[in-house]
């Protein structure tokens, strides 16, 4: 309504465009500042676009065949992140619960995020937390996975230096195992029998109880906790436990060979 | 050597200017109001913003340099429309036919393409400056909801499109991607629980998404209106509200 208003009734005064106005001196006219700068950038944009696709070609292979498989295959580079995940986990786990979780999860953040400062400005010392935990999820998971999936990854599904030709015959020795399975646990015997196969559940719930007794421990003395509450806490802890468990299980798979954690007849983690 | 606004005045001052154009434009703040105010293009700015949205340096122009590569693939995409036809015998001889007959025709498929993928980049580009200029804070959370979900159908987009030029990329890359559906807990028939509530392969999350259980001609089809009708509706009328959104929680963010 405002601006309507300052529309229809004209100010009487007419200033010359360069001055600045002392009392609205934080504030530009859209036209031309603003414009003019989406204008050459548009421009800037919309040459480096059509030079690019002057000179690169988009890819076509040869017509659709369903009788011949590829090796790799390969989902498009932005996916690579979700199909190196595959990797670690389950299918179930690494390609729908995960990127579903991704999706909420950064849905979620505005509404966790109570630290009111940073609001509209750069800093990292008002809000280490977040932007490192941000940091971590975006570079070192999402970015650094793609990398690896469009980079390192041949046939097999196998790790190839880029400049290594693609061996489609490379035999890689399969000796993972899953954790009931895993040498220093073999002595408690058959996995099948006397509830050995729980000793991932056991893992995991104590994995995530971690949040728990973090909560307990910290909460008369943390700022930050005493302002989250109970349930932006439990959101946050579960949120970044699950996280953190990418690079954990990706540790586990290649420094132990250790595949899953936990297997059941109907999902493994 | 007379300077810039010196020159402009010789310009505007002589006769063959005032021959073409009776009335001269002054250069007031009530016309640069206007000048945004007046026009259905521009009206989606406010008359006047804070000094420091215009800097460069702060918005990395990320969010705009979305929304051209979104318009730049919706019109390399209409006019891709005229020439392709999403029938398993067509669609690839049609590549082939914009790729060495149609006047253009790979040019504007290489436009669209990596229009597409610089969109995603943009776009992932996008979040992080506003992660981390903390620019989803309050009163812009709502905002950031809707960012997500922008962020997501921007990738649906991309994927959706990969199918279409009915290559072995195509084929294979969808067959990956949809293969993931097929393992969802509960609709998924190699899911958690799929075979507990009787999903079978034929129906299940996966034969939703292609019309039938390998990647086929219906879901050629299935994804072409995915692509070209529903998703770009969908991530238009999302936009209206982003947009929009950032004029009504006042403005671009900046600090306090």
């Amino acid at each position: 309504m405002a601006d309507v208003k300052e529309h229809t009734t004209p100010k009487p005064v007419v200033q010359s465009a360069g001055a600045d106005e002392p009392a609205v001196a934080d504030r530009v006219h859209v036209w031309p500042y603003l414009v003019r700068n989406e204008f050459i950038c548009s421009i800037i944009v919309m040459v480096i676009l059509t030079v690019w696709s002057i000179v690169i070609d988009a890819p076509l292979e040869e017509p659709a065949n369903p009788t011949q498989t590829p090796n790799p295959s390969k989902a498009p580079w932005y996916f690579l992140g979700l199909q190196e995940m595959l990797v670690y986990f389950d299918p179930w786990f690494a390609g729908v619960v995960l990127p579903s979780l991704i999706i909420v999860g950064l849905m979620v953040i505005p509404y966790v995020d109570v630290n009111p400062k940073g609001n509209g400005y750069y800093t990292f010392r008002e809000r280490p937390f977040a932007i490192t935990t941000f940091l971590f999820g975006f570079f070192f998971l999402w970015i650094s996975l793609i990398i690896t999936g469009v980079f390192f990854r041949g046939p097999g599904w196998n790790l190839f230096w880029p400049w290594e030709t693609w061996d489609p015959h490379m035999v890689i020795a399969l000796t993972n195992v899953n954790l009931p399975a895993w040498g220093p646990l073999r002595w408690m015997g058959n996995p099948k029998i006397a509830g050995i196969e729980l000793i991932g559940l056991v893992l995991i719930a104590l994995y995530f109880s971690t949040a728990l007794v973090f909560y307990y421990v910290k909460r008369d003395t943390s700022d930050t906790i005493r302002q989250l509450g109970p349930v932006r806490y439990g959101i946050v802890a579960f949120l970044f436990l699950t996280m953190m468990s990418l690079p954990i299980k990706a540790f586990l798979r290649l420094a132990f060979n250790i595949k899953y954690l936990w297997v059941t007849p109907w999902f493994n983690i | 050597m007379p300077n810039l606004s010196e020159l402009k005045k010789r310009i505007v001052e002589s006769q063959l200017w005032r021959s073409m154009f009776r009335h001269g434009y002054p250069d007031t703040p009530r016309n640069r109001v206007l000048q945004i105010m007046a026009n259905v293009w521009l009206h989606l700015h406010p008359p006047k913003i804070r000094r420091h949205a215009i800097k460069i340096r702060f918005t990395w122009c990320m969010g705009g340099v979305t929304f051209l590569m979104f318009l730049v693939t919706v019109v390399t995409g209409v006019i891709l429309m005229f020439y392709y036809r999403p029938v398993a015998e067509y669609a690839y001889a049609d590549m082939k036919y914009l790729q060495y007959d149609v006047p253009f025709g790979m040019i504007m498929r290489n436009m669209h393409r990596w229009a597409a993928h610089g969109m995603v980049i943009t776009v992932w580009l996008h979040m992080f400056r506003v992660f981390m200029s903390g620019s989803y804070k309050p009163p812009r959370e709502f905002n950031w909801v809707v960012g997500v979900v922008l962020l997501t159908i921007t990738l649906l987009l991309s994927f959706t499109g990969y199918l279409l030029p009915w290559d072995q990329l195509s084929i294979w890359a969808v067959t990956v991607g949809t293969n993931m559906a097929r393992a969802t807990p509960f609709v998924g028939s190699e899911g958690p629980f799929g075979e507990v509530v009787g999903v079978t392969p034929r129906y299940d999350a996966r034969a939703f998404l292609l019309g039938g259980t390998l990647v086929g001609p219906p879901a050629l089809l299935r994804f072409y209106v995915l692509h070209c009708i529903f998703l770009p509706i969908l991530i238009s009328l999302l936009m209206i509200v982003h947009f929009w959104r950032i004029r009504k929680d006042g403005g671009i963010s900046g600090p306090l």
